[in-house]
């Protein structure tokens, strides 16, 4: 018989081996579902593995992929900290992609133009992050709730602007004009999509680390999360922090929609994101809420995504596994975090 | 002589490399209360849990009437007969008396048996003079009822043998002698009690026999506790010999400190109701009264956690006006909350940045937004060692140490800074008597050299032994105010039931 027993204290060590743990026990579990599909387990995670991490193509398709989850992944990690729960991060990601697509189009120098997309990618992003954040604050509503539904408001205000004043006019399609060619951002290696928005993300990563760990604003999101009561009565503005949270979260987010519109798409349209606003909190998760670990959490889920599409056509397993396998890594990273809490302890059969 | 109600044999238990129980015996007989001593962390606790179910042993045995039995959790522990009263009680505070206790006893076909439940709290009520109105919702009981029901809630589902840990540190003078009287008639009609204490006054009236536990070992046994001083129990507890700190006279100056017609609202607690008090550079200023009377709002307005409606307030000379946390710092009031785990620690994270939270926008830990780690951990470390914070080191979750370290490392934080004025709430709660005698000679020590101290407490020899002043709160008033001189426990005590009023300058 086992039972679970309180632990005192968390070894330094599970913040590797929980994610990983996590991860082994996602690709066991998803194993049956390829066994049923009909092919080969081996074979299908294969196919997986050197579409998606076998080649330098391969890698930079991972990477390109990897971006926009490392930035949600960011916001939601840093958000969480601070416990402003923020499931908002695929809206804060179209409004960034709107507001740059909306710079991208007006005609000037090509880097003026991708830094305004920036600044107003992340500005979107922050607005559309402070309405959870502000209704928290002032009125005590659920953030969580708030910011989920936000995502649908903002995903249907894109959507009549590409059906509505954004419509072209020639083909009848719902998608936005494109971004002037000046706007698109340089591709850092001959024959791949590997953009500079990528770079961005990679360094965006160490960059939150060091908010969190080395900055009084890092320090008040910290205290504010674990224990707003004594932050308040240590001198904490605890708002002001979560207010302050909210927007870096939001900016962050709204990046991840610069970089698809500025690196990948150079337009908006409905499907420019495919929940990588959602993916972030698993990669978030993964990542234990680490900035540092929001790097490999996302290259790991892109992984996964291109791999599955390569694996389906290989081995005829649909590449809904790839959502299957992130729902999955989701869960079993919340019953591995289990172990940072209690241990399992073997009792003898009871009497 | 008949068989023990339970005995435990050879109880060991090591959490990693601490062994927090090694080869503890113990046993209780029916109708016998036996007091557990110990300071924080001799393994009380874990001995406790142990018996009750929430930990497993590694060695050793638990026998209840002499038969060995396994108790892998709360629900083995109630059906051996063992009843646990926690310090944080375990109540749904909607729900009423009678519905608290019927919580999990299954009832007839799937329907609660509340005729059945009433019948049974009666009989309780009227065998060990334990009565509550089953009607009441559990949110309007005091905390001292809330005790009650929770003692009866063991005893209605069978308890033999009732442990309770630390069941005084919540209750008035008044109440305490309350539940005693329960105790002893529970005791006289065969029901064995464990008593966890660190008050060794109630100790000693009490209980049978006392078992001294010192690093998770016995250290002793004491047989006749009402025939043995206090002194040779500390000794017992601690290993060396206890002698209580010397009051030196001293000459107050100038009011540190002032509150004039302070009133609250939209408080949890009783709010204050035009309170004026004042505090004197070299002075302490009790505040006792009965937990409830307005205290609470008190610690809040005074260290910035809540402005009052009406009112004026100074620190050393200077109008407060904002009363924000931050603000009050700065006027130099260093303050220790009455809940040191919820308002004053951040138990997740290392003990160094509980330690700098107050001051970490200050140029001692940050410059321009960036914090500086190595000061940080250095003034952690330095605290550490001054205030001899027992501990791995300064990056250690603050969680993982004990109540009196907890309260030093708070003291250490405060005290850094030479605040002109501090407010303590139960400075000692919960704390052993080395930790306890720790905490009171550095109250002193700021008070010779300047500092003005307010002390809420609700233990009255605590407040007679520190103050230089006591006044009491009753209803949000200050009921009186007395040098405490003049003061003793049973003035005291009357006067803190709202009779008796000593109107005095404060």
């Amino acid at each position: 018989m086992f039972r679970l027993e309180a632990r005192t204290s968390t070894p330094a060590w599970f913040n590797l081996a929980l994610p990983l743990l996590a991860i082994a026990a996602t690709l066991v579990l998803c194993s049956g579902l390829i066994a049923i599909a009909g092919a080969g387990v081996v074979d299908a995670y294969g196919v997986m593995l050197s579409a998606s991490l076998g080649d330098s193509y391969a890698i930079t398709e991972t990477l390109v992929r990897a971006a926009p989850m490392i930035f949600t992944g960011l916001a939601v990690a840093i958000a969480f900290r601070a416990k402003f729960w923020n499931i908002g991060a695929e809206g804060q990601l179209l409004a960034g992609a709107v507001a740059s697509c909306f710079v991208g189009a007006i005609p000037m120098p090509g880097y003026l133009a991708m830094l305004l997309m920036a600044l107003a990618g992340a500005a979107a992003g922050a607005l559309v992050a402070l309405v959870p954040a502000t209704l928290r604050v002032k009125f005590k509503v659920d953030d969580v709730v708030s910011s989920l539904l936000l995502n649908s408001v903002i995903y249907y205000a894109l959507m009549a602007l590409i059906e509505g004043p954004w419509k072209d006019s020639f083909s009848g399609y719902p998608i936005s004009p494109p971004i002037e060619d000046s706007a698109n951002f340089p591709v850092l290696m001959e024959g791949t999509r590997l953009h500079l928005g990528v770079i961005v993300a990679l360094i965006a990563a160490p960059l939150c680390w060091f908010l969190i760990a080395r900055t009084t604003l890092g320090f008040r999101i910290r205290v504010t999360g674990e224990n707003p009561e004594a932050a308040r009565y240590g001198g904490i503005n605890v708002q002001r922090v979560l207010l302050s949270t909210a927007l870096l979260s939001g900016a962050l987010a709204g990046l991840a929609g610069v970089g698809e519109v500025g690196g990948v798409h150079f337009q908006v349209m409905s499907d420019i994101s495919p929940g990588y606003g959602y993916s972030g909190i698993v990669v978030a998760m993964l990542a234990r809420l680490n900035p540092l670990g929001v790097v490999p959490a996302a290259i790991f889920l892109a992984a996964v995504m291109t791999g599955a599409e390569a694996m389906s056509r290989a081995t005829g397993v649909p590449a809904f596994l790839s959502d299957v396998i992130q729902g999955t890594a989701l869960l079993a990273m919340l019953v591995a975090l289990l172990f940072t809490a209690y241990r399992i302890r073997r009792v003898g059969a009871p009497a | 002589m008949s068989a023990p109600l339970i005995e435990m044999r050879g109880i060991t238990k090591s959490f990693g490399a601490v062994k927090a129980n090694e080869a503890v015996d113990l046993s209780v007989a029916p109708g016998e209360i036996l007091g557990l001593l110990g300071e924080n962390g001799a393994g009380k606790t874990t001995l406790m849990n142990v018996l009750f179910g929430a930990y497993a042993p590694d060695a050793g045995e638990i026998l209840v009437e002499g038969r060995p039995v396994a108790i892998h959790n709360s629900a083995d522990a109630l059906a051996a007969g063992i009843g646990m009263v926690h310090q944080h009680f375990h109540l749904a505070p909607r729900l009423t008396v009678l519905e608290n206790l019927l919580i999990g006893i299954p009832g007839k076909s799937g329907r609660i048996d509340r005729a059945r439940g009433l019948a049974r709290l009666n009989e309780i009520g009227r065998q060990y003079g334990l009565s509550l109105d089953p009607n009441l919702p559990v949110s309007a009981l005091s905390v001292g009822e809330q005790q009650r029901l929770e003692i009866i809630k063991a005893l209605f589902r069978g308890a033999k043998l009732l442990i309770l840990d630390e069941p005084t540190a919540v209750l008035a003078p008044s109440e305490v002698d309350g539940l005693f009287a329960a105790l002893r008639s529970m005791a006289t009609q065969g029901l064995g009690i464990i008593f966890i204490s660190h008050k060794l006054n109630e100790v000693r009236a009490l209980t049978h026999r006392c078992v001294v536990l010192r690093h998770g070992k016995v250290a002793g046994r004491v047989d006749h506790p009402a025939q043995t001083t206090s002194a040779e129990m500390a000794k017992l507890m601690c290993g060396h010999e206890i002698v209580p700190p010397t009051k030196e006279a001293s000459s107050p100056g100038a009011a540190v400190l002032t509150l004039d017609g302070i009133s609250t609202s939209g408080h949890a607690g009783t709010p204050l109701r035009d309170v004026s008090l004042s505090v004197r550079s070299g002075e302490i200023l009790g505040i006792a009264g009965v937990s409830g009377n307005g205290q609470r709002a008190l610690a809040d307005v005074i260290s910035g956690m809540l402005p009052p409606r009406a009112g004026a307030m100074t620190i050393a000379g200077k109008a407060v006006a904002r009363f924000s946390p931050r603000e009050l710092q700065a006027l130099g009031l260093g303050r220790i909350p009455e809940d040191r785990m919820t308002t004053g620690l951040v138990t997740n994270l290392p003990l160094a940045d509980s330690m700098v939270l107050p001051r970490i926008g200050t140029e001692a830990f940050s410059r321009k937004g960036l914090l500086n780690p190595a000061a940080i951990r250095a003034f952690a470390e330095e605290q550490i060692k001054a205030y001899d914070i027992r501990c791995p080191g300064p990056m250690v979750r603050a969680g993982a140490l004990s109540g009196g370290n907890l309260q030093k490392a708070l003291l250490a934080r405060e005290l850094a800074f030479d605040p002109k004025v501090l407010i303590v709430s139960q400075p000692t709660r919960g704390l052993d008597i080395g930790a306890a005698r720790f905490i009171h000679e550095k109250f002193l020590a700021m008070r010779a050299k300047g500092c003005g101290i307010i002390v809420i407490g609700e233990d009255l020899e605590e407040l007679l032994m520190l103050s230089d002043r006591i006044a009491v709160m009753y209803e949000g008033r200050i009921a009186g105010t007395l040098p405490s001189a003049d003061a003793t426990v049973a003035r005291l005590g009357l006067m803190m039931t709202g009779a008796g009023h000593t109107e005095e300058a404060a």
